[in-house]
């Protein structure tokens, strides 16, 4: 028989369930990912680094856990709700079962809880703190951990989970054209797969690297990479890329686009619960074409800061081609992709220098390829800004 | 972009009568298209045969043509209506075969219509297997290794690279029809002449087989501007080498990590922009090795089809709907989703919940074919059922299959022959699901269950989970099941009926245990997204977690329960019934709510009612939803035999049944009781009895004198029902007939030999009672009048006949306190009315008698039993018809050739056309056109009748040698024949040598067979002639009656011109009587207003 568990939110909501993986206690915010497939490419996301991960997928762990699917060098998530954790795996490419691998991290993971109920509690109230436990079973301890713990807000989480020194990455023999730094803030490998695939060499950069030493390794370009937490937690990154601005082609990705967004002088903003998972619909502006995407955030870009004029979607409305233009002090910018969903900013691009980001995961894993087109675009820029 | 203002008359082409492998998801799928075009502004022509569905009601469309779906018929309706655009995808194989023809013909061009939603060469590139393995190579996807035949030599020749097993594909059929898995080279001629013949281009693919691998498929839309969503990934439980429409299905894909579901994304991307589909949807099918995970194409369909029905229902995302857009030139960002309405269609639906569909058979009607399951689809049905997880979805599926099973196993019906299970394992059949929890159960491990039937090992385990927790239960009685215990197995799906067996206690012991201890279901939302947005569609499900999602409502609720799976006997007629009480009571001012577990269906479409479950139809589900929803009152007398069963109990819990009581369809139904009653009346009926042994049924045999007809109480579609003869056969017969409902007796009743049948539809208010439709059996009665051609209004017996049979349809209405539906059949017998039987309650003829008379009988009935009067909805008898409207069956023979075709007195149809015109010969000679078997106009006729019809022969041959055919007969009947005075070729019977009449059949030199037979059954002669006719798609007739009809068909045939005449035309004053309709709470409102 299982340990109990329990699941407690700041607001004094709590859900009683049973362990699986590690037994103890974890606090962190609470989130969902509706993604069906990728359990282990999410656990291994530092971007989730002080959160606490829901899966609205009823069964995690049926096919295991394999040596090719780690985003990262381990799970960052605080950790793990499930609804049935599958004790059985049956996959061609599993070595190991899930619990064995939370297990030996130390993610400590609770199941049986309805979390369908969780997630619409979190819709309607907006992510929240929560501390999840099997050694502490007294729910009003819980609650009161929850309500004390630090949150996201302003923290840098970066800090944690970035690489100690830089270090080159080169699995495949593939021809290289280019050099790219790749800013560490909590990247995940298929970014550096991606770009491998393009043709890049790349030099992986610890996140608090100065502007002067990635200049002085002499990239062809440079990639701005997701990360855990609020974008207002690492200044340092903020001020490295703008004095990187209008040198070198610069793409970021996910927190590298709101650094980017913010390097420009933007600003941004907390969602309610954010944008987790591998259903939501982006349209490309510039092409009128919609993209299905991978998507984990919590913050977005304001594009009012962006002096983009007041543009809004509504279902049903057609959109005509076109960016919609911004104004910063590193020239003219558009915004190049939009959420169906909500019309939330997904993507921009600097009209007068060479820098583009996008919000969203074009390198997927888990979720659709759609957007890898983005990875062949950065190589056309750096293509661009060597012949010019 | 907005759509096309080009484009403003769409011609739609429906799917036609419900077969095997084509069923009610095209009604389901036309009905969502019609009804989203005709808003949108589209004037809207609709032609299908059926009408039997939802999308021939005259609202559908603006001009709805019940009609044959013949590229002759439908050229016709072209000319007529002039239609700027044709929409194929939505009818099937059947709808996209005649678009093609009508394509390729010219036809199209020469009347300007252009084809939206699939373009000629995209159905082509799809369908053409040759085609399609060209443009897979060109995109770098793999198939299985393959080569083409054109001919068995060329065949035989390719079967040599590829090596055994081998599967056959024939180009442009349907539901694998035609195909099959070979093992040696005698199975291989067999199957590769078969499909060469019955493929329209004599094209079959030889293909490597993947029998073993994991099967996927993915339903995918794409629109014009290149936007692609996968809907709903599926993973079949059963491995490939059974077909997915015979396999138990799942959704999501379980066992597949990410990178692999997008190795399979990737492809289907691939595949839609090759062939180029760039308006609609398509399903594709995976096949991926198990232990290498290499990915093979299997095949794609560029329609909706049954996947996509269950896509929808399992998702919530409306696939038909939003392809009917598509066609029309909207993009997918354009178009909102219907459930979170802020968001739109252009996405990928995310579910957190588990959805099962297993398929339903009736190989019980078919006790000689092959139950083994392979690539040709056998199952006439299926039903789906959702849970938060893989074991709550299986078991909730188990029990809503209605095979009188209560989850897996532990329900005191196991059936378990030991001797058979490593057989069972390895060879699929419909109870190999039963077989694996067995061997589980026994110690089997996973592996070896996995070896022999190469289910995927999670699969397994998942099995194994529920039994260890049922041997868990066992160690229990109901006093000292632990709470815990009793909660788990809920969650694992268990029914209070498999926890009663378990615990040696009683369904409603453990019900109450259930609610004493808090543990009770909770109801959730299908919502599209797992819950990110909010969702304004109520579409529930049960499970027991923690938070319930039912919103409170305002109106009175009124509950209708539906029919369940199809199967033979019980199909997509009730369904309808249950629409129309839906649409009615809405219209009345009433929240609908509809509970039913077929994904194929309009019933379940979440736009039918305003709240919908999707939950199995037993007890302890239905107390679950009233309990939780306290409706006014249930209605259970629209979904056949299925929420009739639960009218008792429910009563007895205090749920409110509208209409007609329990008690009374119980007296209706009880021989003793309604036997006496009639007796009272004064009514005739056959002389009866019943017995529950061999000695009682002999005693009671004797008395009433052979020939007997003889069945077990309270079924329908007359399952195990028999004519027999003599003494021997009785025997015979209640030998097996124990098996078919042990606690009920055996009924015994005269059979009334050469008596014409006669079946009437009423609708009773209580007080007056409305005479809907009489209908004359084309065949002699004694055959299942589900499987009877029929003709509307009846026309061999007099006036004073039908006066008679409306003065005793009144009678016996009031006499049981009829409120709603009541059918009743009659049989006339040396100018005799006898009463056969009486059903208080929606019958399989209401949508076609609603359809000959114009007259919408189920939403009377609906309206009636919430206390509308019929005099004030204002309806007229309509009996003075200035057409007639015959309606025939359609048969599954083809599917099982080593049956006998000969119709006795169980249901054996899946479906129905109706054949519609000012005279009878011309209405019969469409509606055999439309069943698949057109008459000839000319060429040869076999006749081969038994010694009691001959003399009647005599004039029919005579009038097919005026009409100019060439008759051939066997030696008896060409002697008689001969003597007067008819020309006749003697042929050699098939027990007399070679060549035969059957060779002449498979020659191709018989045009229409007349073969009336003596006894049945394999090995007789006629079994060898009837077979070789539905093998070969030769119309078939086995009476003198049909006979009769077929020359006045002829007759039509042969002066050629069909005409064709919507059904608006056909009932202008009805259509517009019930548009004007006024609900009861309207008309309240203009009272209290003034």
């Amino acid at each position: 028989m299982r340990e109990k568990a329990i699941l407690a939110l700041e607001d004094g909501t709590t859900y009683e369930g049973t362990a699986f993986g590690a037994i103890g206690e974890a606090v962190g915010e609470v989130v969902f990912n509706t993604s069906m497939t990728g359990y282990q490419e999410v656990l291994t996301d530092p971007s989730y680094a002080g959160q606490i991960v829901t899966m609205t997928y009823p069964h995690i762990g049926n096919y295991g856990v394999n040596s090719e699917d780690y985003e990262s060098r381990g799970p960052f998530v605080e950790g793990f709700v499930v609804r049935e954790y599958s004790r059985i795996y049956s996959n061609w490419r599993a070595e190991d079962s899930l619990e064995n691998f939370l297990n030996s991290y130390g993610i400590v993971g609770i199941q049986n809880i309805d979390t369908r109920a969780l997630t619409k509690h979190i819709r309607s109230e907006g992510a929240m703190k929560g501390v999840l436990s099997s050694v502490d079973l007294d729910t009003q301890s819980l609650v009161e951990k929850a309500k004390a713990s630090p949150g996201l807000i302003g923290r840098d989480l970066v800090k944690n989970v970035t690489t100690d020194k830089p270090h080159i990455w080169w699995e495949t023999k593939r021809v290289k054209h280019f050099h790219v730094v790749a800013f560490d803030f909590g990247i995940k490998r298929n970014i550096l797969r991606s770009l491998e695939t393009v043709g890049c060499k790349i030099t992986v950069v610890p996140a608090s690297t100065k502007a002067e030493e990635v200049l002085a390794l002499n990239p062809d370009g440079i990639l701005l990479s997701n990360g855990p937490g609020d974008p207002a937690g690492v200044p340092y990154a903020i001020e490295t890329t703008g004095k990187l601005l209008g040198k070198k082609p610069i793409f970021g990705i996910c927190l590298g686009h709101q650094i980017l967004a913010l390097a420009l002088g933007g600003r941004t903003y907390k969602l309610k619960f954010g944008h987790r998972g591998g259903n939501q619909p982006v349209k490309n502006l510039l092409t009128g074409g919609v993209e299905i995407t991978a998507q984990n955030h919590g913050f977005a870009v304001d594009q009012n800061s962006l002096k983009v004029s007041e543009r809004e979607w509504r279902v049903g409305k057609t959109i005509p081609i076109g960016g919609w233009k911004g104004e910063t002090e590193f020239g003219s910018i558009e915004i190049t992709h939009i959420n169906l969903n909500d019309g939330t900013v997904e993507g921009l691009r600097c009209l007068d220098i060479p820098a583009y980001s996008v919000q969203y995961h074009p390198e997927a894993s888990p979720g659709p390829h759609d957007s890898r087109y983005l990875f062949e675009q950065f190589m056309k820029l750096m293509e661009e800004e060597n012949i010019g | 972009m907005p759509r096309r203002t080009d484009i403003k008359k769409i011609l739609i082409i429906g799917s036609g009568p419900i077969i095997i492998g084509q069923a009610c998801e095209f009604d389901y799928s036309g009905t969502q298209a019609c009804k989203v075009l005709k808003q949108d502004g589209f004037k809207v022509i609709l032609v299908n045969s059926n009408p039997a569905t939802i999308m021939t009601d005259p609202e559908f469309a603006d001009r709805t043509y019940i009609e044959p779906i013949t590229p002759e018929v439908i050229e016709k309706i072209i000319e007529k209506e002039k239609p700027d655009a044709l929409l194929p995808t939505l009818g099937g194989q059947t709808g996209l075969n005649a678009a093609v023809a009508l394509a390729e013909s010219g036809v199209l061009h020469r009347f300007g219509v252009e084809l939206i939603g699939a373009k000629l060469q995209v159905i082509k590139k799809a369908e053409g297997r040759n085609l399609f393995k060209k443009a897979m190579s060109r995109i770098g996807l793999d198939l299985p290794r393959s080569s083409f035949a054109y001919s068995l030599s060329e065949a035989l020749r390719n079967v040599e690279d590829v090596g055994f097993p081998v599967v056959i594909r024939p180009s442009f059929t349907l539901g694998g029809t035609g195909g099959g898995i070979a093992y040696n080279l005698e199975e291989f001629r067999n199957i590769v002449s078969t499909g060469l013949m019955l493929s329209p281009i004599n094209e079959v693919l030889i293909e490597e087989s993947v029998i073993g691998w994991k099967e996927y498929e993915l339903e995918v839309m794409r629109d014009l501007k290149d936007n692609v969503v996968i809907v709903c990934p599926i993973e079949n439980f059963d491995p490939m080498g059974i077909h997915t429409g015979d396999s138990i299905t799942v959704a999501p894909a379980q066992t597949l990590t990410d990178k692999e579901y997008q190795q399979l994304r990737d492809a289907a991307i691939a595949i839609m922009r090759e062939i180029g589909v760039e308006t609609g949807g398509s399903n594709i099918q995976f096949a991926v090795h198990p232990e290498t995970g290499r990915l093979v194409v299997i095949e794609m369909n560029p329609r909706v089809s049954r996947s996509s029905a269950l896509a929808s229902k399992a998702t919530g995302f409306p696939i038909a709907k939003i392809a009917a857009k598509l066609a029309v030139g909207y993009t997918l960002d354009e178009i909102p989703n219907d459930i979170t309405k802020e968001t739109p269609a252009c996405f990928e639906p995310t579910i957190d919940y588990v959805v099962v569909k297993i398929p339903r058979w009736t190989f019980e009607k078919f006790p000689e074919a092959d139950a083994r399951l392979t690539t040709k689809m056998k199952s006439v049905g299926e039903a789906m059922s959702i849970g938060r997880t893989f074991k709550e979805a299986l078991q909730k599926a188990i029990r809503s299959l209605e095979i009188d099973r209560y989850g897996l196993g532990a329900d005191g019906r196991e059936e378990i022959i030991e001797e058979q299970v490593h057989q069972k394992l390895a060879v699929p059949t419909q109870d190999r699901i039963f077989y694996i929890k067995y061997a589980l159960s026994m110690g089997m491990s996973v592996e070896e269950v996995y070896e022999l039937a190469k289910i995927d090992p999670w699969f397994l385990y998942q099995i194994q989970e529920i039994v260890l927790v049922e041997q868990e239960i066992s160690k229990y009685n109901l006093k000292t099941l632990p709470k815990e215990l009793l909660k788990q197995a809920k969650r694992y799906g268990f029914s209070d009926v498999q926890i009663a067996y378990l615990t040696g206690s009683t369904e409603e012991a453990v019900r109450e245990k259930r609610k004493d201890s808090g543990i009770t279901p909770t109801f959730k939302l299908v919502d599209t997204c797992a819950a990110e947005f909010e969702a304004y569609t109520p579409y529930y499900y049960s499970t027991y977690e923690v938070e319930s999602e039912i919103r409170p409502s305002t109106k009175p609720k009124i509950a209708i329960f539906g029919s369940g799976p199809n199967r033979i006997g019980q199909g997509i007629e009730f369904d309808y019934c249950c629409v129309h009480a839906a649409f009615a009571l809405k219209e009345e001012g009433f929240e609908t709510i509809m509970i039913n577990c077929n994904p194929e269906t309009v019933s379940t479409d979440y736009d039918t009612s305003d709240r919908l479950y999707f939950e199995p139809l037993t007890l302890e589900d239905a107390l679950n939803i009233v309990g939780a929803e306290k409706p006014k009152g249930v209605i259970l007398q629209f979904g056949g035999q299925t929420p009739l069963k639960l009218a008792v109990p429910l009563e007895k819990a205090g749920v409110k049944i509208l209409g007609t009581s329990p008690d009374s369809i119980d007296l209706a139904e009880d021989r003793k009781r309604f036997g006496a009653l009639l007796r009272k009346l004064g009514v005739n009926q056959p002389p009866h009895g019943t017995a529950t042994s061999f000695k009682e049924a002999l005693k009671v045999a004797r008395g009433i004198g052979y020939p007997l007809l003889v069945r077990p109480s309270y079924v329908l579609g007359g399952r195990a029902m028999e004519i027999v003869y003599s003494e021997e056969m009785l025997e015979g017969y209640i030998a097996s007939a124990v098996k078919a409902s042990p606690e009920h007796p055996i009924l015994l009743d005269k059979f009334l030999e050469d008596a014409v049948e006669i079946d009437v539809d009423a609708v009773s208010d209580g007080e007056t009672i409305f005479i809907g439709g009489i209908m004359e059996h084309i065949e002699e009665a004694g055959i299942h009048s589900g499987d009877s051609a029929c003709v509307i209004p009846p026309l061999s017996i007099t006036d004073q006949q039908i006066e008679e049979i409306k003065e005793c349809t009144r009678t016996l209405a009031r006499v049981l306190n009829v409120v709603g539906l009541i059918n009743i059949q009659y049989a006339i017998k040396g100018g005799t009315l006898y009463v056969l039987e009486v059903n208080p309650r929606a019958s399989r003829t209401v949508p076609y008698v609603s359809k000959a008379t114009g007259i919408p009988l189920a939403k009377l009935a609906a309206r009636a039993m919430v206390g509308r009067t019929l005099k004030e909805l204002g309806y007229e008898e309509r009996h003075e018809l200035k057409h007639i409207a015959i309606k025939e069956v359609v048969l599954p023979f083809g599917r099982f050739p080593e049956v006998d075709t000969v119709l006795g007195p169980e249901m054996k149809s899946t479906g129905e056309v109706m054949g519609i015109d000012q005279g009878f010969g011309q209405a019969f000679a469409k509606a055999q056109m439309g069943a698949g078997v057109p008459l000839p106009a000319k060429g040869t006729i076999f006749i081969s009748v038994r010694n009691r019809d001959k003399k009647a022969i005599v004039h029919i041959a005579k009038k097919l040698v005026e009409l100019g055919f060439e008759i051939v007969s066997t030696k008896g009947t060409a002697e008689v024949l001969t003597q007067s005075g008819v020309k006749v070729k003697e042929v050699l019977k098939v027990r007399e040598g070679r060549p035969n009449v059957v060779d002449l059949i498979k020659n191709g030199e018989i045009d229409l067979v007349i073969n009336t037979p003596w006894g049945k059954g394999p090995r007789t002669d006629g079994y060898y002639i009837r077979t070789a006719t539905s093998a070969y798609g030769i119309p078939c007739i086995t009476t003198i009656a049909g006979a009769s009809a077929a020359i006045k068909g002829i007759e039509a045939m042969i002066v050629g011109d069909i005409a064709v005449k919507a059904i608006q035309d056909y009932h202008i004053e009805e259509f517009l009587l019930e548009t004007k309709t006024e609900s009861a709470s309207a008309v309240e409102e203009k009272k209290c207003s003034k």
